[in-house]
């Protein structure tokens, strides 16, 4: 077990890469807190990391708020003594162009994807200097490395989280920190299959689309999660401040 | 053990990150072929892997030789039957601007860097095509996607190494070989020693230099292994035409 005594925090952690995450960082000895704004799928999702003997607690959170954000990083603390890891992956899609994403729309997406990943980090950093270590991995996307079709406030969300992965690298190296992020490709979660409906694709169209790449596939929750332990555990120790690619080849040409 | 099974030919493996990872590929199950000019330390290596259990072995080879390149990937098929993980680690430095470079060290620096990487591919791609696919890790640097002083042709081959690395993973992802490479900053190896006394320059006075990144510090050989570990096993199924920076943050900013 490759997380053993490790305390993990998950955003978005009720769905998709973020349950795959907290299930295979569970599995690998982690205690993990999850946060999310669906309660029930959220108590779904801790209820079967403690049925198979792991640790887990649900902690309902709107990432955009920074009360909130504090009270889930206190209550991991007081429920698990320690935070160690800091997955921030809570994020958001809606398909736009600038002329058809309203500023509510803008708002919501840049706060949920960006603003997010600053107030939970900002709260983290405090314990993880305290104990002179910790790891945080912020999920951004391939599209925040080369631009997509109606995601203006995607790609600006999640560029801004690869950014603001190598300033906060930098700030907090020394620190014994590292910051990392991801950058996933086309993955099998329920944000696919929203945003084929949004875009009024039916889903086959939309799935073949998104297979057009070297591997020709989509990729699973669990190879991203498996990226998302590879940054979290002593084996990336030397890593900070990198953006890993994670797309089937996608972003290659 | 996340290697079981594998069959690895490493370049470069005598020594420095080649040696880190041959040893920890045997140690997680992998048989290791070494393909290095160094036949001694060459076989230093191979009789630490076999005196801890595992199974290594030696093949003189120089990588910018095509008859050589065909030659170890022969051997390495006739005895284990097949190449599951290629690492193109194999790599020389020469610290020099252009006006300083002689015509014969950038040959050489290109041959060994980078044609190497294409010699030895296509000879073994054909094989993991047959044996339903493979992963080819080649290894890059920090300096292949930033430029750095004095190490003009240094950084034309790594650059040219990040390229190639996505071009073959676009070839050949249909055929499920995946292509990634590592990028690695300033790591304690012979290299590093070498740069410093290229440059003229005290060991130390360079190392305290090269420590200046967020982390603090030079990079140990076997973190950047792990890397490659990532790389080769079934845990990076979707990851393909990657440049993996392994740099303690040097290319994140400056601190």
């Amino acid at each position: 077990m490759r997380l053993e005594n490790k305390v993990a925090l998950i955003t978005g952690g009720t769905s998709g890469i973020g349950e795959a995450v907290a299930d295979l960082f569970a599995r690998e000895g982690a205690k993990v807190a999850i946060t999310g704004r669906n309660e029930s799928r959220g108590h779904a999702v801790t209820a079967r990391i403690l049925e198979s003997g792991g640790q887990a607690i649900f902690l309902r959170t709107d990432v955009r708020k920074a009360a909130e954000c504090k009270r889930a990083i206190d209550e991991t603390l007081s429920s698990f003594g320690c935070l160690d890891i800091l997955f921030n992956n809570a994020g958001i899609f809606f398909p736009q162009t600038a002329l058809e994403c309203s500023e509510e729309e803008w708002d919501l997406q840049i706060d949920t994807n960006l603003k997010g990943t600053f107030l939970m980090s900002k709260y983290a950093l405090a314990p993880m200097i305290a104990q002179g270590s910790g790891v945080i991995i912020n999920n951004s996307s391939g599209w925040g490395l080369v631009g997509g079709d109606k995601a203006v406030a995607y790609c600006a969300s999640k560029g801004g989280v690869v950014l603001m992965t190598k300033a906060m690298a930098v700030d907090h190296g020394r620190q014994g920190i590292r910051v990392n992020c991801i950058c996933p490709g086309d993955v099998d979660t329920p944000m696919l299959p929203e945003d084929a409906k949004l875009r009024g694709l039916d889903w086959k169209t939309y799935l073949a689309g998104c297979e057009n790449r070297p591997m020709g596939r989509i990729g699973t929750p669990d190879e991203i999660a498996k990226a998302v332990l590879f940054l979290a555990s002593d084996d990336s120790s030397f890593m900070t401040g990198a953006a890993l690619v994670v797309d089937g080849g996608g972003t290659a040409d | 053990m996340q290697l079981t099974g594998k069959v690895a030919l490493i370049t470069g493996g005598a020594s420095g990150i080649g040696r880190a990872t041959s040893l920890l590929f045997a140690r997680e199950g992998a048989t290791v072929v070494i393909a290095d000019l160094n036949a001694q330390a060459g076989q230093v290596v191979v009789n630490e892997i076999a005196q801890a259990g595992g199974r290594a072995f030696l093949e003189s080879t120089d990588v910018s030789n095509a008859n050589d390149c065909r030659r170890v990937v022969d051997s390495t098929l006739r005895e284990f039957g097949k190449i599951d993980i290629l690492f193109n680690n194999a790599g020389i430095i020469r610290r020099a601007t252009v006006l300083d470079l002689s015509e014969e060290d950038w040959d050489r620096v290109m041959a060994v860097n980078v044609k190497s990487i294409f010699l030895l591919s296509r000879e073994v791609i054909p094989h993991m095509q047959k044996t339903g696919g493979g992963s080819i890790i080649n290894t890059a640097s920090g300096w292949g996607l930033s430029g750095g002083a004095k190490a003009a042709v240094y950084c034309a081959s790594k650059g040219a190494v990040v390229l190639l690395t996505k071009a073959m993973a676009v070839d050949h992802g249909p055929q499920n070989i995946r292509v990634n490479c590592i990028c690695p900053g300033d790591t304690a190896t012979g290299m590093l020693r070498s740069e410093a006394q290229q440059l003229g320059e005290a060991n130390d006075r360079f190392l305290t230099e090269a420590a200046k990144r967020p982390l603090g510090r030079v990079g140990t050989p076997e973190e950047i292994a792990r890397a490659a570990l990532y790389l080769a096993s079934d845990a990076s199924s979707f990851v393909t035409g990657t440049a993996l920076v392994v740099d303690g943050g040097g290319l994140a900013g400056s601190v």
